[in-house]
């Protein structure tokens, strides 16, 4: 816990504090606690990097330092940032760089698959609360073994995408000829060995690439690896102690907690580097359908993901694999410190008039875009009240009373939606239809339940809209 | 929970994901309670021993590159904690005052959740299946499909839940209760708790319908109908203190020897004041926590985190933490991903929905939930097979993927 609790106090220490304002902060004591919750980054001090403050920079680095490395695959906008773990526990603080996946293709895939499949990988896009989900590599496997066939599978790769990529084949003959097409790209070497580090540790030098290291199950030998390979002077260094996802699952999952574990807790920095889980290999199993392959790749993919895995290797491109594993990898790293919220409020849809639908719903954010979204593909002039629940579900609010008649009732005056209809009709989420006869009492307007999930707004308008009463 | 109707088997999906997986088990899993000791044989002493050994050799200090490996040994770091886990016995068998033939016992964690590395835990997570008393709760699809034929019968629901999907517990949800379903009368929810008794010999759990009062009444009358049992009632909540009506039910537990589960979301300022009301009536060991489990993309996330906190809490020493954990897994139905059609390239749904509740599940298994109560029958099946793995350490076979990078896939 230690790197997440550093005190302002040390950090404004070391500052200029001369309150310039240029981090946008009104004084170096506040630019101070922003650093000390990870909501700053040193490069927003200007001054800080001047000659005098050379010192006071290289100790706040130091300080700031995060146990787990940040190491950059790729380049330009689309290249991805690994580990830069603060913390082993995301209660603690937060998790930051969320998990890159990359999907695999083989050099001795056809160059119209090949194409295909890396564009596949690259316009995959889920819309969650109004961001949009993507998969962010590919990993090009030398299944050729051959260095003039992964060469050019490697240009054709460069010639489809801008997005990162991983060269992987242990043999740093086939690698060479595939990093000098590729180094400008910043692509990650997979992998050294307890064989081939040398030979890989030039290659990574010469080519100034980050440079895997590949030692399933044996921490003593990746240990050592990672260590020779810094004393090498290769700075950029990703982890691989193996992903096991059959027997050997248990094995998988404690090697990585040991190793975040080292690097974390106990300041260990020759294992302060980003982890890479391979749950590909769930398709050397050896399972009789596709399916049960890309089923144990998916749920593994999911543990080594909220366990400690900064990026992963995957094979299955089907939606109903990579679904589950976007959405948690967001969810994960999202800021716990920080409700997903949405302003309480009226919203208005379409052009409602004095006889439209009115709704209420609560500001957790991703239920306030579902409904939003629902409401929007109905095409239905409507209102709809959202109401400060902390950032909680329907559901949950109800249970932990974040949500109540009286907030409903409160809603429809202070939103000021009973100036805006005539009728006093109120849909309800079916998820609140146990309030439903207090909100009466307090409101004295009419209870409608809608359906207990917002995908049913559009039907429910139609058959029930307008009320068939008054 | 939702689901649009209707609706036939996709075309196209010839085959049966769950049947398939039941191909994958050669090895049975019936390990509905493992004995620390029997666990112990199977750990090799050097996974969990702590080395000491320095490096063996020294890196020399100059920048000059290395012509050799350096070869230095990893050694785990382990943690001691003050505190532990309480242990939590559901079910009684003759002896000690029931029927049933097994008693589950949860909880009794010393190290964060599957540290095997540090300390195996004595006890492995439970799982209970849902059965539903009425057919008015719309169950999805995926769901349906596997149970069709006893939706009506909650205690045919039972059987099949133990028989065929390997449930270590049933949770028999009294939805008819509920005042806005059929509000069906205490007197009624006891006899369905007693069918369900004779059917099947594993714990049962007593879910009620979410109304404070009509639950406090329900689990009243079931915990004397149900008497020496020990059962889990689920649940107990602040509103039923608020309510004044908390006392009869815990009283009513204590009383003929239950187990309650008490429930607060997603705050453990709440669950620590709902814990030190219950202390009042009950012993410590028959309180179960139910910290409230969203679904994936629908706020997992708290949930994960909460509980991490509370078992880290617990671990820590705070004693109104130490209490195993329930996640209501099944809630991942709630989540429009687990069921709804949202077009081709994310079907097929008989897939999505399993695996959504599966991911739930695991990611809440590696925070240190004792006790899950799930649905989909692929996704129990998955997550006995993960529990059994993980109890399983020192069986990665490096050949077997050394040459990933380059294989035939």
């Amino acid at each position: 816990m230690a790197k997440a609790e550093i005190s302002p106090i040390d950090i404004y220490k070391l500052l200029p504090r001369t309150n310039c304002g240029e981090c946008g902060e009104r004084t170096c004591m506040a630019f101070a606690t922003k650093l000390a919750s990870r909501e700053a980054r040193l490069k927003d001090c200007p001054p800080l990097l001047k000659p005098e403050f050379k010192e006071a920079h290289q100790k706040l680095w130091e300080m700031l330092k995060p146990p787990v490395k940040e190491i950059v695959i790729g380049v330009g906008e689309k290249a991805v940032r690994i580990g830069g773990k603060l913390v082993m526990y995301r209660h603690e603080l937060a998790y930051h760089n969320l998990t890159p996946i990359a999907l695999d293709v083989t050099d001795v895939t056809p160059e119209e698959a090949l194409v295909k499949r890396v564009k596949r990988v690259e316009n995959f896009v889920y819309t969650y609360i109004g961001r949009q989900l993507k998969l962010d590599a590919i990993a090009l496997r030398s299944a050729s073994n051959d260095a003039a066939i992964f060469k050019s599978a490697v240009e054709k790769v460069m010639e489809a995408t801008d997005l990162p990529f991983i060269l992987c084949s242990l043999n740093p003959e086939v690698m060479e000829p595939a990093l000098i097409a590729s180094h400008e790209r910043r692509p990650l070497i997979y992998a050294a060995t307890a064989e081939n580090w040398k030979d890989m540790a030039e290659l990574a030098l010469m080519y100034k690439c980050p440079l895997a290291v590949f030692a399933p199950d044996d921490l003593d030998l990746l240990k050592s690896l990672a260590k020779t390979l810094a004393e090498y002077g290769v700075e950029d260094l990703v982890l691989d102690p193996g992903t096991f996802t059959g027997n050997g699952v248990s094995d998988t999952i404690n090697n990585f907690t040991m190793i975040r574990r080292s690097a974390c807790k106990g300041k260990d920095e020759t294992l302060g580097y980003p982890l890479l889980g391979t749950p590909i290999t769930a398709w050397l199993e050896g399972e009789a359908k596709p399916e049960l392959n890309a089923w144990r790749e998916a749920y593994v993919a999911s543990m080594l993901m909220s366990r400690y895995a900064d990026l992963l290797i995957m094979h299955s491109l089907d939606g109903w694999v990579q679904l589950p594993l976007v959405v948690w990898r967001f969810n994960i790293y999202t800021d716990p410190r920080k409700p997903v919220a949405v302003e309480p409020g009226l919203r208005v849809f379409g052009k409602p008039d004095e006889t439209s639908p009115v709704m209420f719903t609560t500001n957790y954010a991703l239920t306030y875009f579902t409904v939003q979204s629902d409401i929007e593909s109905a095409g239905a002039d409507s209102y709809l009240m959202v109401i400060d629940t902390e950032g909680l579900s329907v559901q949950s609010a109800i249970a932990g009373r974040r949500l109540t008649s009286d907030m409903v009732a409160d809603a429809i005056k202070t939103t000021g939606v009973e100036q805006k209809v005539k009728h006093r009709h109120l849909i309800v989420p079916g998820m609140a239809a146990r309030l439903s006869g207090e909100i009466e009492d307090l409101s004295k307007w009419h209870v409608m339940v809608g359906p207990s999930d917002s995908s049913g707004i559009p039907k429910f308008l139609k058959q029930n809209w307008p009320p068939k009463e008054d | 929970m939702g689901e649009e109707g209707k609706g036939k088997r996709t075309a196209g999906l010839p085959w049966d994901l769950l049947e398939m997986l039941s191909k994958l088990q050669e090895v049975e899993l019936e390990d509905v309670l493992i004995e620390a000791e029997e666990l112990e044989l199977d750990i090799q002493p050097s996974a969990i021993a702590m080395p000491t050994t320095a490096p063996l050799t020294l890196a020399s200090p100059e920048k000059v590159k290395p012509t050799e490996l350096i070869k230095v040994k990893f050694t785990p770091l382990l943690m001691e904690y003050p505190g532990r886990v309480l242990e939590v016995k559901l079910g009684a068998t003759k002896g000690d005052g029931g029927t049933r033939s097994k008693a589950v016992v949860v909880g009794g964690a010393t190290s964060p959740a599957f540290y095997t590395f540090e300390r195996p835990p004595p006890y492995v997570p439970a799982i209970s299946l849902d059965v539903f008393d009425t057919t008015e709760v719309p169950l999805p699809k995926a769901i349906r499909m596997h149970v069709e034929e006893v939706r009506d019968d909650p205690a045919e629901w039972a059987k099949l839940a133990v028989g065929k999907f390997g449930a270590d517990m049933v949770t028999v949800h009294l939805m008819s209760t509920d005042p806005l379903i059929e509000d069906a009368s205490p007197a009624k929810a006891a006899k369905t708790i007693e069918a369900v008794l004779q059917a099947v010999d594993v714990p049962i759990i007593v879910g009620g319908c979410g109304d404070p009062k009509k639950d406090a009444a329900v689990f009243e009358k079931v915990a004397e109908t149900a008497a020496g049992e020990r059962v889990l009632l689920s649940s107990v909540t602040l509103d039923m203190a608020e309510a004044g009506i908390l006392e009869g039910v815990a009283r009513a537990a204590e009383k003929h020897g239950h187990v309650v589960l008490a429930f607060t979301a997603l705050d453990l300022n709440l669950a620590r004041e709902l814990n030190r009301k219950l202390y009042d009536f009950l012993p410590k060991d028959s309180i179960i926590m139910d910290l409230t489990t969203a679904a994936l993309g629908y706020g997992l996330e708290y949930t994960f985190s909460i509980m991490e906190r509370a078992r880290m809490a617990a671990l820590m020493g705070d004693p109104e933490l130490q209490h195993p954990l329930l996640s209501g897994t099944t809630n991942t139905w709630a989540a429009r991903e687990a069921w709804l059609k949202m077009g081709p390239e994310w079907e097929p749904r008989e897939l999505r929905g399993p695996l959504w509740e599966t991911v739930t599940a695991v990611a809440l298994l590696l925070v240190g939930v004792d006790l899950f109560l799930m649905m989909h029958p692929a996704a129990v099946r998955t997550l006995k097979e993960t529990i059994k793995e993980f109890m399983n350490p020192s069986k990665a076979e490096s050949k077997k993927i050394m040459n990933w990078a380059s294989a035939e896939i």
